[in-house]
């Protein structure tokens, strides 16, 4: 039986489908670099003991938690050309919800690692007579980053399997490029889809796994006790 | 925003709600059972299945739902293996809750000290005993938080459900966006009818959670 | 003499094989006899009650508990280790049950007795340890002192023929030491046959019937409390307990202590 594996090998379709993935990975890229520091400064601001701050960063976070980043992607990309008059590319679209999404996520994880560490920690710094800066520069700090970095980088690798949604908002990336050539190649091999569909498949696999390894050897190397 | 067109359309968005649903439970459940299994694989380190379940649980959660089921409902048919869109969704769920359920459950196991359990084996308990009643109680309570962020994780991914020809909410959305350019009517009830299904599950994981935590679990 | 309870005979222990933690152990221990194994930290003395309890496979050697062979692989292992009481330095009580409901657990769900029956001997046994009006807390409500008391009400309610202590009060709060080792003089006072892992000298020596000292994996030394406290007779022994007692080197002028030259 015809799978469609040979499809792949004609003209440059393989070529194409990586292009496709890097699409996606791109967006996923870009929205970490710009999430991850906003989420440190929301993260830290989380930290302080400010109850108005605390409430509106709480209210952001949830409503990030609670509602599918689907229909966020709808609301940015169908939501604001309607009310602003403004229209939004797929990607930019896409850039915009995975931030507002990441930079939730990765505030928590931030306040998480700094409220991890031990009271008794900041109280010994000051002990030795370390001021808030140095406390935080030599003893508090060095220790959330240890929590913090596997925990990010599994933040990466959701991004990346959330970037799958964006073709739902018509951006061409690879499940769009799978689709095109199975539509192309109806006629000649009826059944592509089958491995067409199992090298994307694959491919976000190769895209993910590797990104979660790392995270899990940090995470294991990094461990307290 | 007209509210003629909200109430007009408000029983085509709970139809789709309750299909968003009805699937979202079948696949949990079966989540839950996978997991369940998955547990039990690693923990008595069963030979060559324990491969195999561990293989799984890479594959499962280091890839989209969305490309889960576009190999389920558009590649496996080519096999010739009929799938319909409900048979899709809810295995394509389970797949991917399986392991996310799996992880859960073996932290909680994981997470009570051996020595609970050689205490137990000390006052002449059965192995079989002691999971019972003293591993199973306190890593129920322990898995309890990320059971229900589970549960929540897993009814938003339904969200993909469109993509092979469901008509959930996300469908529903998008083809009264599509039909009457209504979007900001057809956004907000997409909005509303997720918080009715999401929020009522967060909240009463909040309180169950709470509940836990006083009953003395986890000294 | 009466026939011992528990005989060890030719024990080996080891983790990898290649080391042995254990080495050659051999004692008995008699019907109504108090037993206190100290010895440096590392000196397998944990170790051994727990091969004593069947909690770690054995690699040569064997443990007899009157006629019956303790190994993991026991068909009556579950039997055995009933009559095998053993208490926890980190106590171990379940956390998710009241104090009694602890104590319950096992005569009930092992020994088939009613509730009835075990509670009324767990109040017994918890108001003589003071612990009467704490029974329905759960163990996170209590003291360390409190949760190692009910730990080992929660052994004897199975009616152990021996119960063995594994340094039960190493991660105690020094005025919570006191508590926990009354209880354990008043067992002994009862006739009740114990084996202790302690590194309390003074309990050690008035609760003693006999001191095993144990370093490097053996038994470096075996005798009546007084004689092993006044009159060591291996230098190891004499060592070990020279860590228990303090001096300060006299101060000379410059600051400098006399042994520093």
């Amino acid at each position: 039986m015809n799978l469609g594996l040979e499809v792949l090998l004609k003209g440059s379709n393989m070529l194409r489908l990586l292009q496709g993935l890097w699409v996606a990975l791109k967006i996923s890229l870009i929205a970490v670099a710009i999430s991850i520091p906003i989420g440190l400064v929301l993260g830290i601001l989380m930290t302080f003991h400010s109850r108005v701050l605390h409430v509106i960063l709480q209210i952001y976070l949830q409503i990030v938690r609670i509602m599918p980043q689907l229909v966020l992607l709808f609301i940015v990309y169908f939501g604001t050309t309607r009310l602003f008059g403004i229209n939004l590319t797929g990607e930019v679209s896409a850039v915009i919800v995975f931030v507002f999404w990441g930079a939730a996520e990765m505030m928590d994880l931030v306040r998480g690692a700094v409220s991890s560490i031990p009271k008794h920690q900041y109280e010994s710094a000051g002990a030795l007579g370390m001021t808030k800066k140095q406390t935080y520069q030599y003893v508090i700090l060095p220790q959330a980053v240890r929590r913090l970095v596997p925990l990010s980088i599994n933040l990466v690798t959701r991004m990346v399997k959330t970037t799958s949604l964006i073709t739902m908002i018509g951006v061409v990336e690879v499940l769009k490029v799978a689709q095109q050539i199975i539509e192309a190649n109806r006629m000649s091999s009826p059944n592509a889809a089958f491995g067409i569909y199992l090298v994307v498949f694959i491919l976000y696999f190769l895209a993910c796994w590797p990104i979660s390894l790392v995270a899990r050897h940090l995470e294991k190397k990094w461990a307290v006790n | 925003m007209s509210m003629e067109f909200i109430a007009k359309y408000i029983p085509t968005y709970q139809k789709a709600a309750l299909l968003t649903l009805r699937l979202g439970v079948l696949g949990i459940l079966l989540a839950i059972a996978v997991g369940l299994l998955c547990t039990t694989v690693q923990y008595y380190k069963v030979p060559v299945l324990r491969h195999i379940v561990g293989f799984y649980i890479e594959v499962s959660r280091n890839t989209p739902l969305l490309i889960q089921l576009f190999f389920l409902y558009y590649g496996i048919p080519k096999l010739g293996i009929s799938v319909t869109p409900e048979q899709a969704g809810v295995i394509g769920l389970a797949f991917l809750g399986g392991s996310y359920m799996a992880e859960t459950f073996r932290s909680g196991i994981e997470s009570v000290p051996e020595i609970q359990e050689e205490s137990a084996l000390s006052l002449a308990l059965t192995k079989r005993q002691a999971m019972q009643y003293i591993i199973l109680p306190q890593a129920t309570a322990i898995s309890f938080p990320g059971f229900m962020a589970n549960i929540i994780f897993l009814l938003k991914e339904t969200s993909v459900f469109s993509a092979v020809s469901l008509m959930d909410l996300m469908f529903t959305a998008k083809d009264l966006i599509g039909m009457y350019a209504k979007t900001i009517e057809s956004l907000s009830m997409l909005v509303v009818f997720y918080l009715i299904i999401l929020l009522p599950i967060s909240i009463l994981g909040n309180i169950v959670e709470k509940k836990l935590r006083y009953a003395g679990f986890g000294t | 003499m009466s026939e011992p309870i528990l005989t060890i005979s030719h024990l080996v222990k080891s983790y990898d094989g290649k080391t042995n933690v254990l080495n050659d152990i051999s004692f008995d221990v008699k019907e109504g006899e108090v037993i206190v194994i100290v010895g440096p930290s590392g000196c397998g003395k944990s170790t051994l009650l727990r091969c004593i309890n069947a909690l770690e496979p054995i690699q040569g050697g064997q443990i007899r508990l009157r006629h019956e062979m303790i190994t993991q692989h026991s068909s009556n292992i579950y039997k055995i280790r009933q009559q095998i009481g053993m208490v926890f330095q980190s106590y171990e009580l379940f956390p998710h049950r009241t104090v009694l409901d602890n104590i319950l657990l096992a005569p009930m769900k092992v020994q088939k007795r009613s509730r009835e029956e075990v509670t009324a001997e767990a109040m017994e046994l918890l108001s003589r340890v003071g612990l009467k009006d704490l029974a329905d807390r759960y163990p996170r409500q209590l003291s360390g002192g409190q949760k190692q008391r009910a730990a080992i009400v929660r052994a004897l309610c199975m009616h152990p023929e021996i119960m063995l202590f594994d340094e039960v009060t190493a991660a105690l709060d020094p005025e919570m030491v006191r508590e926990v080792l009354e209880v354990m003089l008043n067992l002994a006072d009862q006739g009740k046959t114990m084996l202790i892992v302690t590194h309390e000298m003074e309990f050690a020596r008035a609760a003693a019937d006999r001191i095993i000292f144990l370093d490097g994996g053996g038994i470096v030394e075996e005798a009546a409390p007084d004689e092993f406290f006044s009159h060591p007779k291996t230098e190891r022994a004499e060592k070990f307990l020279r860590t228990f007692t303090f001096e300060r080197k006299k101060k000379i002028a410059g600051g400098k202590t006399k042994n520093e030259e």
